[in-house]
């Protein structure tokens, strides 16, 4: 009589982990390590995508990730997470205004002409989805030749550093509600610190969705556009560019650049529905409820992800619709939406039953056969 | 460029966020307990509840079991195991359910009688019973405060109509200390008696759902079910109604895998709980198993 072999566990795991690398460097003796510059550069949106999903602004370890994923977004990002569980939360920065921010990409789609000027930047919108045969067979010359002498033809002394919001022209005419100054005395929700118990403040949803995974966000949007819900947004301002991130100077307190991040962000204005429809705080913005006005959600998010930054300020409006006066469909749910958009969350329960469920399995096996039993029982009586 | 990572992977104040959860659920027997809950290097539903817990309590110069599905070493436990080695430098590891002082599981609980000075932490996918008839967190967390359990109450009655059985198998609605109902994790209904009076601290941690509670030493734990309907455990009787035995070491008290034979294709039993089925033979101590059948009968004659 045989029994089931119930060593060898830990060799398996071992065996599975050398093959996994083995995949990763097969490629043969002509091939290159890929380099992490490389990864951040040449792989950009990717590089991108994983830095916002992982929640922490660390470029190299996110190309490590990358790397060590062999492209996974999923697993990279995970990675990432993990790492960020080992470092303590030592400082907060003031609210950074996004107005600072270093543009390299800046449109509307609201108005022809805003303030500043629209700057379409680097895009993909306009491409056509054609096969760019010519990068098949790329060489190195080819590829050196388009940075070389980049800058020489780009007049640089006419760009503005800043560019104003165009929400503030809206806000001037009064056509958007007041900024809610309520919000500002309020500390941020950390969701890195704090459990999500519903209901949960404005400030967590949106930390929440912005580390979300950007197909599952997109998902939700995209059952609000088209038709379970109805925000109907009008992308008031999409920015991409460098935001510097300010500290206060651990000596005189006064506040500091210490760097920057690269950032998404998107302000949609939507229709305006019932009067007190739109997010309201503060004992002043009370007042002012009863006059109509446009609607706002907003998205952010580390790196350059658009897709993402668009579908979150879609959700933040649908959120703030369904907080107020209850949700009329899945998109405007808090619970619905933040507790499901989390990548590393829904890939690792998914990924977790391929584990073994021998147990569970024979309870289940049990419960079915003693059901099938009673069946055949009460049909042979009756 | 170099990380280096601190005792117990985690840091300082998520360790002791975690500590205090785990006593704020002692206090409040089956009060599932929100903590913020840290993402770890190993998939969510893999144990990453558990595994904070164990990390956040573990200290040196103790000894920890870790299993899955009653064993060892299947995948996952070595896994788990050999991280917290990695991570906990001076603590020690065993396979023998009596050398430990904390055990860490996924779906079983061990057959063999803990004791007051052990503690075992229970991997949780879904912490929350009621999720059965209810998907809203929100609108649950109400029901548990008012200890409305009619809904649950309602759906075994209904199982009854439907199939002649409760049909739940597994993650056994049990209710603790008179009050709070929980979801004893996916242990099968064989290992939920032992919850009840058990001398061990048992501490259930769901990392993706964010949520801690306790069954404390000594507790009250009661499986719901009907006065003319008890609870009850899986049968292990063949169609002569003969207990089935370990085909490895002849226990006829133990919860038992069932699979197929390679060479024969019949089907072959073997007890689930490894360390137990290796020391089964030369042991007579008692198990577990006094303590489920005298609470089956018990509930059985009302």
């Amino acid at each position: 009589m045989g029994y089931v072999a119930i060593k060898g566990g830990g060799q398996a795991i071992e065996g599975s982990k050398d093959l996994f690398d083995f995949l990763r460097t097969r490629q043969g003796d002509d091939a290159d390590p890929l380099d992490t510059d490389t990864i951040e550069h040449q792989l950009r949106l990717l590089h991108s995508r994983v830095i916002s999903e992982g929640g922490v602004y660390h470029p190299r370890l996110a190309s490590l990730a990358i790397k060590q994923a062999q492209g996974d977004t999923l697993e990279a990002s995970f990675i990432l997470r993990a790492y960020r569980s080992t470092q303590p939360r030592l400082l907060e920065t003031p609210i950074l205004n996004s107005e600072s921010m270093r543009v390299t990409r800046r449109i509307s789609a609201a108005f022809k002409d805003i303030p500043g000027g629209q700057s379409l930047g680097a895009t993909t919108d306009y491409h056509l989805r054609l096969m760019r045969m010519d990068l098949l067979d790329e060489s190195p010359e080819q590829f050196h030749s388009v940075t070389k002498g980049w800058f020489e033809n780009t007049q640089t002394h006419d760009i503005p550093d800043t560019f104003p919001k165009v929400l503030e022209g809206l806000r001037d005419e009064g056509l958007l509600p007041p900024v809610d100054t309520g919000s500002r005395s309020r500390d941020a929700f950390d969701i890195t610190r704090e459990p999500l118990v519903f209901p949960v403040p404005r400030s967590a949803a949106l930390a929440t969705m912005a580390r979300a995974e950007q197909g599952s966000l997109l998902a939700i949007a995209y059952s609000n556009m088209r038709g379970y819900g109805d925000v109907h947004p009008t992308v008031a301002e999409l920015r991409v560019g460098y935001l510097p991130v300010m500290l206060p100077h651990p000596i005189t307190g006064e506040l500091t650049e210490v760097g920057e991040v690269e950032m998404t962000e998107c302000e949609v204005v939507a229709m305006y529905e019932d009067h007190d429809d739109s997010y309201t705080g503060s004992e002043k913005v009370e007042a002012e409820k009863n006059r109509p006005t446009f609607t706002l959600g907003y998205g952010a998010c580390f790196g350059h992800n658009e897709v993402k930054a668009i579908s979150m300020a879609i959700l933040d409006r649908a959120l703030q619709a369904g907080m107020k006066n209850g949700p009329r469909n899945p998109s405007e749910d808090p619970e619905f939406v933040l507790l499901h958009v989390d990548g590393i969350d829904s890939m690792g329960f998914c990924t977790h039953y391929k584990m073994p469920h021998y147990v569970t399995f024979q309870s289940d096996m049990d419960r079915l056969r003693s059901t099938q039993h009673k069946h055949e029982y009460k049909e042979k009586i009756t | 460029m170099r990380v280096s990572y601190p005792f117990g992977f985690l840091d300082e104040y998520a360790k002791k966020e975690v500590r205090r959860s785990a006593l704020k659920a002692v206090a409040l027997p089956g009060y599932q307990v929100p903590y913020s809950s840290r993402e770890m290097p190993m998939g969510r539903g893999f144990g990453t509840g558990g595994l904070q817990l164990t990390l956040s309590l573990i200290g040196k110069g103790e000894t920890l079991k870790v299993i899955d599905q009653g064993s060892d070493d299947s995948v996952n436990a070595v896994n788990l195991r050999s991280f917290i080695e990695m991570t906990c430098e001076g603590i020690n590891t065993t396979t023998n359910t009596d050398e430990a002082d904390l055990i860490q599981s996924r779906h079983r609980i061990p057959e063999k009688s803990l004791r007051d000075d052990q503690l075992i932490v229970l991997q949780v996918p879904y912490p929350d019973p009621l999720v059965l008839v209810e998907p809203s967190e929100d609108k649950r967390k109400i029901l548990h405060g008012e200890a409305d359990y009619s809904r649950l109450l309602v759906k075994l009655y209904e199982d009854i109509v439907k199939f002649d059985e409760i049909t739940i198998s597994h993650r056994y609605p049990t209710r603790i200390n008179d009050y709070y109902v929980i979801d004893p994790s996916p242990i099968p209904r064989w290992d939920v008696p032992k919850l009840h009076q058990s001398r061990a601290l048992i501490l259930f941690g769901a990392g993706r759902e964010k949520k801690i509670y306790a069954v404390p030493p000594y507790t009250k734990a009661e499986p719901l079910a009907f006065e003319d309907v008890p609870f009850r455990v899986e049968d292990f009787t063949d169609a002569s109604g003969n207990r089935r035995a370990c085909n490895r070491c002849g226990c006829t008290t133990s919860f038992l895998d069932e699979f197929i034979d390679s060479k024969t294709g019949g089907k072959v039993y073997q007890c689930s709980d490894t360390d137990w089925c290796k020391g089964y033979v030369n042991s007579d101590e008692t198990s577990n198993y006094a303590s489920t059948k005298a609470m089956s009968q018990e509930m059985e004659n009302g």
